[in-house]
């Protein structure tokens, strides 16, 4: 078979100590799907992004049909019709589909973006695809997005497509109507490149596996010749023991209590409707569900990001025998609990300042005499995010896109470990000790590869931006952890190391919750697993107990409307609408 | 009589902002905000005049010659100038805002330079201006033709290009793919459009545009007196863009709406200069009105281009 691609000693480098590739050479044949391989940051992306005309190589040749070519920029990529599907989606927000997909063709004759919005549908409607090619791209879901984009590179007739993570944001659906689409292009004789780390992917649609591993070609095999783990063998380079250390929880108690939350979206609808449940310190609860079925809303709804529309937020905060402190409250606050009879003395005798001075409680209260009775139960609706914060409850959202929530790209890691406790001390200056020291030590004990720790976080690839935002906010010791797809994008390594991370959290009697996406990992690492479908619960279950059916079927069970048509081909109306 | 003469008067002198606005719109849906239109209009205005002056010193009386030339050499002033900013911030990554402030201050400048020069004999400059004020002789008592039709060439060329860049920007392929270059340039990169290209060009060609502004302002609404009041006009043109929310087809009556409320102090009797600098003021609290509007609204489609101001290198993650 002929080489669509052949790529000879390929070596790229970001800065002096960044080799994102070194000395690569791979081929892809015509006709064939290539499935490339590797952890995080071992240079999938920049190796593909080179021949798309993103990057340019500092060493070596690329060969398109067997002829050497200079990709300088994604026009001469589009020229040799080599087509790349982005991680991060490459669509302008304001304009529509059709628009999008119109945007740098330079076909002959008269400009119509009427015509174009035609052939989009028909195009859509012969892969199975749902689009409505006059929809602006920001009022689309994700894996609308996604759609765009894929058909954009079909529209332009790419015989050399790259996909890089495509699967990572669809429905089990959708990925199964994508591989259709691969395949029926695979019958059309054009060459395709799946980036993936979902091992069943790599296995079902691939007929060779590239690996790749800190940016060199480790191998090239034959699917048919190869196993899962074999391929993640040779991913990691050494095996990776797939278990994970779950211990029981130690008498778990009720930190947080959701008692009928609704949380609306941004459209007005609720997106969150009359969910209870609790959540326990000392327990890992993992949160199942079809993205996009309320999982962000939820948490955000606790984290006081968005506004609760009705029902409660019960923080029980572990205060028992602990003493007050003027961080959280004033004196008039304190005087007024000790009239409740919230503190006693260390001696057990109920606390009364009637009659006392104000510096003799400002005494007891620094020499810690004075504790607190009970739990105090706080109710979160109406308090500020920062509040909230500080009361330790960290939300550890890693969204679809890394960089926009939590960390500054522009700024270093030291500057983003200080961005959260810049608010402590008294100095007008910054402290920057205890930011670097944090920062040195998430870099060596999550592994982060980085130039130093001044290198702005933006620089760093993906999986190491997400290791970074997750370590600091572990290293705030919360009492309540969420954490929403903190291993998505991240490689099996540094995925333990996340879960490991979480384990430690649970034994030191924090309530951990953990939105995740692979049902092993929900099933293997969460206590209790509670099952979002539609915005409401749809069954909090044992997870030592239950089976990965079971839990499937949860999920399905309340699909939303616009989940079940997304499955169907667009009826005749909508057909309508378009023309 | 005075309501007609007032309308005929805001129409004449929208021209200046209408130019300098779908100058600045072209540069903008590029992603460029270049706040050196000041300065690239006093530099038209001045080479335009300068040209004029040459050629009525060489004894040079042709019409046609004497409006071509003088517009030309504005262009190439104005395009220059749009070269210069292109330059600096394309190809030497400067920043936006720094490079459009140090073009005002060079233009108004460099204009100063060049009027001063010919200070001294600059009063021929005004024998040509009757040519670019009403080439054509049309004149009259009707209300209609006093409005409409009395205004000089520079006047309907301005509305022209107004329209022409509002057809160009949403109706065709260029337009599309410049409007993708100022949204999001990593993606028109990706999918082919020369950024770059599209960056330079459309610089260029709106600071040329705006430069005919200048050449306007002198030699029609003038009358061919020079008068340092183009940096003023620059900046209101630049508010104009805001306050039309980019879109040439608005800046038309827009710019009409400044045009009158710039000059609606000379037909109010009986107030104070401190009262007449006030109304001058009221174009730029109309445009902060507009923003406060579109900003509670929220509407995607009243944003400015998202990248503007920002520069595009290719290999930065």
């Amino acid at each position: 078979m002929e080489n669509a691609i052949e790529l000879k000693n390929i070596t790229k480098a970001f800065g002096t100590k960044v080799i994102a590739n070194k000395n690569v050479s791979l081929d892809l044949k015509k006709g064939e799907i290539l499935s490339l391989l590797g952890e995080n940051g071992s240079g999938k992306t920049t190796l593909m992004n080179m021949i798309a005309g993103i990057y340019y190589p500092d060493e070596g040749q690329i060969f398109v049909n067997g002829k050497e070519v200079t990709i300088k920029s994604p026009k001469d990529a589009l020229d040799l019709k080599i087509g790349m599907v982005h991680q991060h989606f490459k669509l302008v927000d304001v304009f529509t589909a059709a628009q999008n997909i119109a945007l740098g063709m330079k076909d002959k004759g008269h400009y119509s973006i009427k015509k174009v919005s035609a052939e989009v549908s028909e195009m859509g409607a012969r892969y199975g695809f749902v689009i409505d090619p006059n929809k602006m791209i920001h009022t689309m879901s994700v894996s609308e997005k996604q759609t765009v984009e894929i058909i954009k590179v079909l529209y332009r007739g790419a015989d050399i497509l790259i996909l890089d993570e495509p699967t990572a944001v669809l429905t089990p659906q959708e990925i199964k109507k994508l591989f259709d689409v691969l395949r029926e292009m695979r019958k059309d004789g054009k060459s395709i490149v799946i980036i993936t780390h979902k091992l069943n992917e790599v296995m079902e649609i691939s007929d060779r596996v590239a690996v790749l591993r800190k940016g060199e070609h480790i191998g090239t095999v034959l699917t048919s010749e190869t196993n899962e783990k074999q391929l993640t063998e040779m991913m990691v380079g050494q095996k990776v023991d797939l278990e994970i250390d779950r211990k029981d929880p130690v008498d778990p108690k009720p930190r947080l209590l959701i008692e009928h939350m609704t949380v609306k979206n941004r459209d007005g609808l609720n997106a969150i409707e009359d969910v209870s449940f609790t959540i326990n310190g000392g327990e890992i609860l993992g949160i199942a569900g079809i993205s996009g079925n309320g999982q962000k809303e939820l948490l955000e709804g606790i984290a006081g990001l968005q506004k609760v529309e009705s029902g409660d937020v019960i923080f029980h905060n572990p205060k028992k025998n602990k003493p007050v402190t003027f961080f959280h409250k004033d004196l008039k606050k304190i005087k007024k609990m000790a009239a409740e009879g919230c503190f006693h003395y260390p001696d057990g005798t109920k606390v009364d300042l009637t009659g006392k001075s104000k510096k003799e409680i400002v005494r007891l209260v620094n020499e810690e005499q004075i504790l607190f009775y009970e739990d105090e139960i706080i109710d979160l609706r109406h308090r500020t995010p920062r509040e909230i914060q500080e009361l330790g409850i960290k939300l550890s959202f890693v969204p679809e896109d890394r960089l926009n929530m939590g960390l500054v790209g522009n700024m270093s890691i030291i500057d983003n470990m200080a961005l959260r406790s810049y608010r402590k001390g008294k100095s007008i200056f910054v402290n920057k000790k205890r930011p670097k020291s944090l920062a040195d030590k998430i870099i060596s004990d999550l592994e982060v590869v980085t130039p130093s720790d001044m290198t702005p976080v933006r620089r760093l690839s993906g999986g190491n931006v997400q290791k970074v935002l997750v370590g600091r906010e572990i290293s705030s010791s919360p009492k309540v952890l969420m954490a929403a797809y903190p291993v998505r994008g991240l490689d099996i390594n540094s995925s333990y190391l996340i879960y490991n991370l979480l384990n430690e959290q649970k034994e030191k009697n924090v309530a951990v919750v953990f939105v995740g996406e692979d049902l092993d990992v929900l099933l293997a690492l969460s206590d209790r697993l509670l099952v979002l479908s539609g915005g409401k619960v749809a069954g909090i279950v044992d997870a030592r107990t239950v089976t990965k059916e079971e839990v499937g079927m949860m999920m399905l069970s309340r699909a939303k409307a616009e989940d079940a048509e997304a499955l169907n081909l667009p009826t005749t109306e909508k057909k309508e609408d378009v023309e | 009589m005075a309501f007609v003469s007032f309308l005929s008067s805001a129409i004449r002198l929208s021209a200046t902002f209408l130019y300098g606005s779908t100058g600045e719109i072209i540069t903008e849906k590029a992603g460029h905000l270049n706040l050196g239109i000041p300065g690239v209009m006093s530099v038209g205005a001045a080479i335009g005049c300068l040209t004029v002056f040459k050629l009525l010193k060489a004894k040079v009386y042709s019409t046609i010659l004497l409006i071509l030339l003088p517009f030309l050499a504005t262009i190439v002033a104005g395009g220059l100038m749009g070269l210069l900013y292109s330059f600096l911030t394309v190809s030497l990554r400067a920043n936006q805002n720094v490079t459009g402030l140090a073009l005002t201050t060079l233009g108004v400048g460099l204009a100063g330079h060049f009027m001063n020069g010919i200070k001294a004999e600059s009063g021929i400059i005004a024998r040509a201006s009757k040519l670019y004020s009403n080439l054509f002789g049309i004149g009259g008592d009707n209300w209609f033709v006093e409005i409409f039709l009395s205004h000089g060439i520079l006047v309907y060329l301005a509305i022209i290009i107004a329209i022409v860049a509002q057809i160009v920007l949403n109706r065709t392929r260029v337009g599309l793919h410049l409007r993708a270059v100022g949204e999001n340039p990593a993606t028109a990169d990706a999918a082919g459009v020369n950024v770059t290209g599209y960056r330079y060009v459309a610089t260029i060609v709106g600071s040329a545009i705006a430069a005919l502004g200048g050449l306007f302002t002198i030699m029609d609404y003038m009358g061919g007196n020079w008068e340092y009041i183009l940096e003023g006009f620059g900046w209101l043109s630049i508010a104009l863009v805001i306050f039309t929310l980019w879109r040439p087809a608005l800046a038309i009556p827009g710019s009409i709406i400044f045009g009158g409320l710039y000059i609606a102090s000379s037909y109010i009797k009986g107030i104070t200069f401190a009262q007449i600098e006030l109304i001058k003021l009221l174009p730029y609290v109309m445009t902060i009105v507009v923003l406060i509007f579109t900003s509670i609204v929220g509407s995607k489609k009243a944003q400015p281009p998202a990248s503007l101001g920002l520069n595009y290198f290719r290999e930065e993650r």
